[in-house]
């Protein structure tokens, strides 16, 4: 075994991707279609939010593009609006939100648990249905025309104002919404009612801690933005003047009910990529996680205190300044348990045996721009500091290392780790890891000068900008062709090890988890036998025990 | 480098000479907000130095060639509350420096002068008390709270001057307020920060800080020679405004000197004090608050006049309580005088200069 990595693979010479696997057990695309197994509607989910991907990525690109020059030289203020828009309503609605759940927590929770699906499979099916669809409505919404609203559909631009395609994108993320709650409900029952024997709570893996918290926010925050959205349609429709001054409506109201769903909805965007980090920090560095329980409840609590921040998207928009202070207090609070979760994974690491697989260079970056999201999302709680720097590319840069940074980074430490799993083949290893430098280094030089920008009080969502902030944006676009090698790249090698990679064998990391102690790519049914639990989580001393009468048994008969 | 064609060689050389990294301090609160940055600043460097450091020197010490056995170490609630009770500290100390900067940015002193400010898609039409009226600019002189009321016609816009670190949303229908004290004259960015629609980018201006004097001399080279106030006072005339507000015994409605900022009692028995809030609310939606003693019979002026229209109104009102014509008369070309409402004694010396002039203008 090489001292640099704890990959141990099967000989290549003998070794085959077992025969009957879920990917093989039926062929042709309806088999696909009116699947359900939770593993093939992960890889349908895999497929189609990158297809979004690609779509929000592209909106981007042409924005960097745009934002080359102070002036607008490439397209109309109309269009820009449209493609920051779409970009916006693509990747959170369509791309982060189901990313971890939908592809990961699907695959993943019944194997982690040791069941033989979701508790609800046709449900599970239904939701990536809803999803596809309200995807469709989005496609027809930007091949009609766009919408130019911004993601956060502010009233009463949206309602009275823009001439766009406003009710085919909400009646996108309403549609897309129901996937998200029948998604929650669907992982809460699993995890309450689907775990193996002997799979106490407190012996469940971290990830399942982390997509139970999602699965909360999922159910109670999702209805929220569904109600926006209906009345975003209805006053526009038919206009009963919620939203419209004249008539005695609020604008402020629908800002209310808008950030009651995306504020926790922004935890549902990082919570999956903490659950993925700690199970990748752990087995890097052969370590039960540092203080299980407390990273464990760092996520509930993350969900519960995600419900009472949301006004402070609003500091400067009128709310009463004491209601402001609450709602700064309890930003603050929220910060909490990120912090322990960083300082317990750095500690996991004390006394490991570390190794630095593609997995965990990618937990690395999650670390560093996690921490540098957090910090600023400090700053802008802090009330005094919100006033300057709210609405500026300051914020822009804060969420993308949140969302971004964090999220996707984490998301491919997930999917370079359990991509052995899914497929029964390795990706190549010092691609991964240059892949995965190349992704760190392109996304703080293409959003780091965004927090001078927005200190410099450059405002989002700007087509023409002063002359003076061109340099920091020419250093921004240049990071973000950097930025995209590090998306391509993985792509690329990945795609190319469907067919190429070196077998992976059953537990390629020598990891604890149940869903390594069958083989990959695992069964339709997962498992032969339904496993028995009789060891807390990340036991690597089990781990061993279990290799060694493994080894004995073979010993004879290899003879 | 004569090789280097001088067309490419202007980029770098345009972008090194004007490249700020650090927005211009000119306003009393920016250096207190930028005190705030600094210490978060330094507290997120160290937080995030420790995560660094933490991860490095462990991979330094841990790798699995130096430590090929991990060692199984459980958790520990001593440090659990260590880097729970510190960064909580930490976080702390910035609420209640950040609550307080906040509040000293939206709670405008009693002298401020007021200027009106209303957005629409897309340009910000600056109302000046003293009749002077600009668009996507805003002049003010240094060294003197100015507090801007401001409101949108259609939209949620956001008047943001980065070099004062001061930011407002002109909601639809509702007026805000901030303040700041500029203090360097020169001219700095406008921008609308809450995105309106197709041109929000070019929703800019500039502020122009003057000194006292530059500032008075502009005043009275823009004035429109007719106050806030006075448009308030014609417009209340061509409306009939004054068929029922016109302070007879009889009236059909309430005499509205000395209104503003008083507690009314309303026919629902419940008080209420008369902001410009208040009186917007009742010339546009009258029916929602009857002053005890009147029947509700004013009809509404929805849609008949403009924010600046009503904005007129509410300071023509806000000036009955004083001997405005006096001092609107001054305003359009002086400094509004140091506090609103009582007359302060700096004020008093040109009031009795313009009856001297009136009287000129009698005779």
């Amino acid at each position: 075994m090489s001292t640099n990595t704890i990959v141990s693979l099967p000989d290549q010479e003998t070794a085959r991707i077992p025969k009957k696997n879920f990917l093989t057990k039926e062929n042709g695309l309806l088999s696909w279609l009116l699947t359900r197994d939770h593993k093939r509607i992960a890889i349908l989910y895999l497929i189609t939010t990158t297809f979004f991907f690609i779509i929000g990525g592209a909106a981007a690109a042409l924005i960097r593009l745009e934002l080359l020059t102070p002036t607008g030289d490439m397209v109309s203020s109309d269009t820009y609006n449209k493609l920051f828009s779409i970009h916006g309503i693509i990747m959170v609605f369509f791309f982060l939100v189901p990313i971890a759940p939908g592809v990961l927590g699907n695959f993943l929770i019944p194997l982690m648990i040791g069941a033989k699906d979701v508790a609800l499979p046709r449900i599970n099916l239904l939701s990536w249905y809803l999803f596809v669809i309200g995807g469709c409505f989005e496609l027809y919404m930007m091949i009609f025309g766009g919408v130019d609203t911004g993601w956060t559909f502010t009233t009463p631009l949206s309602t009275h104002y823009v001439n766009s395609h406003v009710i085919g994108a909400a009646m996108g993320i309403f549609i897309a919404g129901f996937s998200s709650i029948l998604t929650g409900i669907n992982f809460i029952v699993t995890i309450h009612k689907m775990r193996a024997p002997g799979m106490t709570w407190f012996r469940l893996p971290l990830f399942i801690w982390s997509y139970y918290a999602t699965s909360i926010i999922f159910v109670l925050a999702t209805p929220v933005i569904a109600i926006s959205m209906v009345l975003i349609m209805l006053e526009r429709v038919i206009g009963i003047g919620l939203f419209d001054p004249t008539k005695g409506g609020d604008p402020l109201l629908f800002q209310h009910l808008f950030w009651f769903y995306s504020h926790p909805a922004v935890y549902v965007m990082i919570l999956p990529g903490m659950g993925i980090i700690s199970e990748v920090i752990s087995n890097f560095s052969r370590k039960r996680v540092f203080g299980y329980t407390a990273v464990a409840f760092s996520s509930v609590a993350i969900a519960v205190f995600s419900f009472f921040v949301w006004a402070h998207h609003m500091f400067i928009m009128g709310i009463s300044t004491y209601s402001a202070l609450l709602f700064s207090l309890f930003s603050m609070l929220v910060a909490i348990p990120s912090a322990i979760k960083v300082f317990n994974w750095s500690a996991t690491l004390y006394k490991g045996s570390i190794t630095f697989d593609t997995p965990m260079l990618y937990a690395f970056g999650f670390i560093g721009l996690f921490t540098i999201g957090g910090c600023t999302g400090v700053m802008l709680a802090t009330l005094g500091m919100d006033i300057h720097v709210t609405e500026t590319y300051f914020i822009v840069a804060h969420f993308h290392y949140v969302m971004v940074g964090g999220m996707v980074s984490a998301f491919m430490a997930g999917l370079h780790f359990w991509w052995p799993k899914m497929t029964g083949r390795m990706y190549p290893e010092s691609l991964g890891r240059l892949a995965a430098v190349i992704l760190f280094i392109g996304f703080n030089l293409t959003f780091f000068p965004q927090f001078i920008l927005g200190y410099l009080g450059m405002p989002r969502r700007y087509h023409f900008y002063p002359p003076e902030f061109q340099a920091l944006n020419v250093l921004s676009t240049s990071g973000a062709s950097i930025l995209a090698i590090g998306y391509l790249l993985p792509a690329l090698y990945l795609i190319w090890s469907l067919r190429h990679g070196a077998i992976a064998g059953n537990n390629p990391w020598q990891a604890t988890g149940l869903e390594w102690q069958t083989q990959s790519p695992p069964l339709t049914e997962n498992f032969t036998e339904i496993p028995i639990m009789d060891h807390e989580a990340y036991d690597y001393a089990w781990l061993e025990r279990q290799s060694r009468d493994n080894r004995r048994e073979e010993a004879p008969s290899a003879e | 480098m004569n090789h280097i064609s001088p067309v490419i060689w202007q980029f770098p050389v345009k972008w090194m000479t004007n490249f700020p990294l650090f927005p211009p301090e000119a306003s009393t609160i920016a250096p207190q907000m930028d005190a705030l940055l600094f210490f978060m600043v330094l507290v997120s460097l160290i937080g995030l130095t420790v995560v660094v450091l933490l991860i490095i020197s462990f991979s330094i010490l841990y790798n699995k060639k130096r430590h090929p056995v991990a060692e199984q170490i459980e958790g520990s609630i001593l440090l659990e509350a260590t880097w729970t009770i510190i960064p909580l500290g930490l976080f702390l100390v910035m609420f209640v420096w950040g609550a307080v900067i906040y509040f000293r940015v939206f709670t405008p002193p009693a002298n401020a002068m007021n200027i009106y400010v209303v957005g629409k898609q897309w340009m910000w039409k600056i109302e000046h008390p003293g009749g002077q009226h600009e668009i996507n600019a805003l002049h003010v002189p240094a060294g003197r709270a100015v507090q801007l009321t401001l409101i949108s016609q259609d939209v949620f816009h956001s008047f943001s001057i980065p070099a004062f670190r001061v930011k407002r949303e002109a909601i639809p229908g509702r007026y805000t307020t901030v303040w700041f004290e500029a203090t360097t004259p020169g001219t700095y960015h406008l921008f609308c920060t809450q995105y309106c629609g197709t041109n929000h980018s070019q929703m800019i201006g500039d502020v122009v800080v003057q000194t006292p004097e530059d500032y008075r001399k502009w005043l009275s080279n823009s004035t429109s020679g007719v106050s806030l106030a006075q448009d308030g006072e014609r417009l209340f005339a061509s409306l009939s405004c004054s068929a029922c507000h016109n302070a007879r015994p009889n009236a059909r409605g309430p005499n509205l000197a000395n209104v503003y900022g008083s507690r009314l009692t309303l026919s629902n028995g419940q008080t209420i004090t008369a902001d410009e809030a208040y009186l917007r609310q009742s010339i546009l939606n009258p029916s929602q608050h009857i002053t005890q003693g009147y029947a509700p019979i004013m009809p509404t002026y929805q849609g008949q006049i403009s924010e600046e229209g009503v904005i007129a109104l509410i300071e023509f009102i806000k000036n009955l309580n004083s001997d405005y014509r006096i001092q609107q008369t001054l305003n359009t070309t002086d400094l509004p005088p140091e506090s609103e409402g009582k007359t302060p004694p700096a004020a008093q010396a040109p009031a009795a200069k313009a009856h001297a002039t009136q009287g000129r203008v009698k005779k």
